[in-house]
């Protein structure tokens, strides 16, 4: 939670357990540099208290892109996967819909750092845990009582 | 005086929380007992602070599946709590609730849903009363809502709102045991100045 890391080949990344957080995926084909963040809150502008970059969409996306260019990742080629943001209660409260205030705000970050998301798994009511390849970009989501599945 | 944050608080008033946890701990395993006429002893509730990105995994692997239920509190403050247990816990209880033999452990069914809910209200009574008690409060509860999914899912809820004001989480840890061993996890999550009504109600500086 909290945590970003980038990685190339042969490694691959997971985070488990992504309630109402944001697992962000992000690949380059050909060098095959992999980045994950899980990011927990949209915004570091929003808040006092902003000193873990990793914590917030904005901060922490823009870290693993550049935790992936240092590592010799090209821009253009990276593309972007999402998934998370779900609603694990069902409490009527516009504080527990962070998730798709996350997801949103992943979106628009991405959008502004002009990477393609090219698939996300966002909202509904179940924890994900995912798991990010670097042989070939592969993203494989887990959750209680499903099959895993790639998107 | 200033504004404190929800970090200095937690900080400086450790023992406050194991006060509340301790009254609200000693109110639920009463409630439980009675209702399952057992006899349930509880040790001493440990208050645990921690920076909000490890609460995912304080209660063992994040993948874990537990059941986490959580309800809105309102009136003189507002917010929301949650219990957590793991899986066996859960079970015993509702095993005992239903008079079924105690290591039956297939999924829930709709009427075990309801036991746990059940379960929850009084949990949440129970540590409401707690508070209410010492601080002469109105604090109503809403309806229980459960999740039963993996830990990290289901704590990721407290931790995006203690992440919201600030970098650490507070959570009461309760073991009850004899006839039945049960641990439970407990969270109060207040919102906005909350807490410090809190104190303040109970005579310290804020």
């Amino acid at each position: 939670m909290a945590d970003l890391k980038v990685c190339k080949a042969p490694d691959n990344l997971t985070t488990i357990g992504l309630g109402s957080c944001i697992g962000i995926a992000l690949y380059d084909p050909v060098t095959k540099v992999t980045g994950l963040a899980h990011i927990m809150l949209p915004d570091s502008t929003s808040i006092r208290n902003n000193s873990n970059i990793a914590k917030f969409a904005d901060t922490g996306i823009k870290k693993l892109l550049d935790d992936m260019l240092k590592m010799g990742a090209s821009k253009s080629r990276i593309r972007a996967k999402i998934a998370g943001g779900a609603k694990m209660f069902d409490i009527g409260s516009s504080t527990m819909n962070v998730g798709d205030r996350n997801a949103a705000a992943s979106r628009a970050m991405l959008k502004q750092l002009g990477i393609p998301l090219i698939a996300e798994d966002c909202g509904k009511n179940f924890g994900r845990t995912v798991e990010l390849y670097s042989a070939n970009g592969d993203f494989l989501i887990k959750a209680v009582g499903k099959t895993p599945y790639k998107i | 005086m200033g504004k404190m944050t929800l970090d200095q608080i937690n900080k400086m008033y450790p023992d406050v929380l194991t006060e509340i946890g301790n009254i609200g701990a000693g109110n639920a395993t009463t409630a439980i007992a009675n209702m399952l006429n057992l006899r349930i002893s509880m040790s001493v509730p440990h208050v645990e602070l921690m920076p909000v990105e490890q609460i995912c995994c304080a209660i063992g692997a994040e993948d874990k599946v537990v059941v986490g239920i959580m309800l809105g509190v309102q009136h003189d403050i507002t917010g929301s709590m949650m219990f957590l247990m793991d899986l066996p816990s859960a079970h015993h209880l509702v095993n005992r609730l239903m008079g079924r033999d105690p290591d039956y452990n297939e999924d829930f069914d709709e009427m075990d849903m309801s036991a746990i809910k059940e379960i929850g209200n009084i949990i949440a009574g129970s540590y409401l009363s707690a508070l209410s008690g010492l601080t002469n409060m109105t604090i109503t509860p809403s309806v229980p809502y459960v999740a039963i999914d993996m830990a990290g899912a289901i704590l990721s809820v407290p931790a995006i709102q203690f992440g919201m004001v600030g970098d650490n989480a507070l959570m009461i840890k309760t073991e009850m045991g004899d006839d039945l061993d049960i641990s439970g996890y407990y969270i109060l999550m207040p919102e906005g100045d909350s807490y410090q009504k809190i104190l303040r109600a109970l005579g310290l500086p804020v």
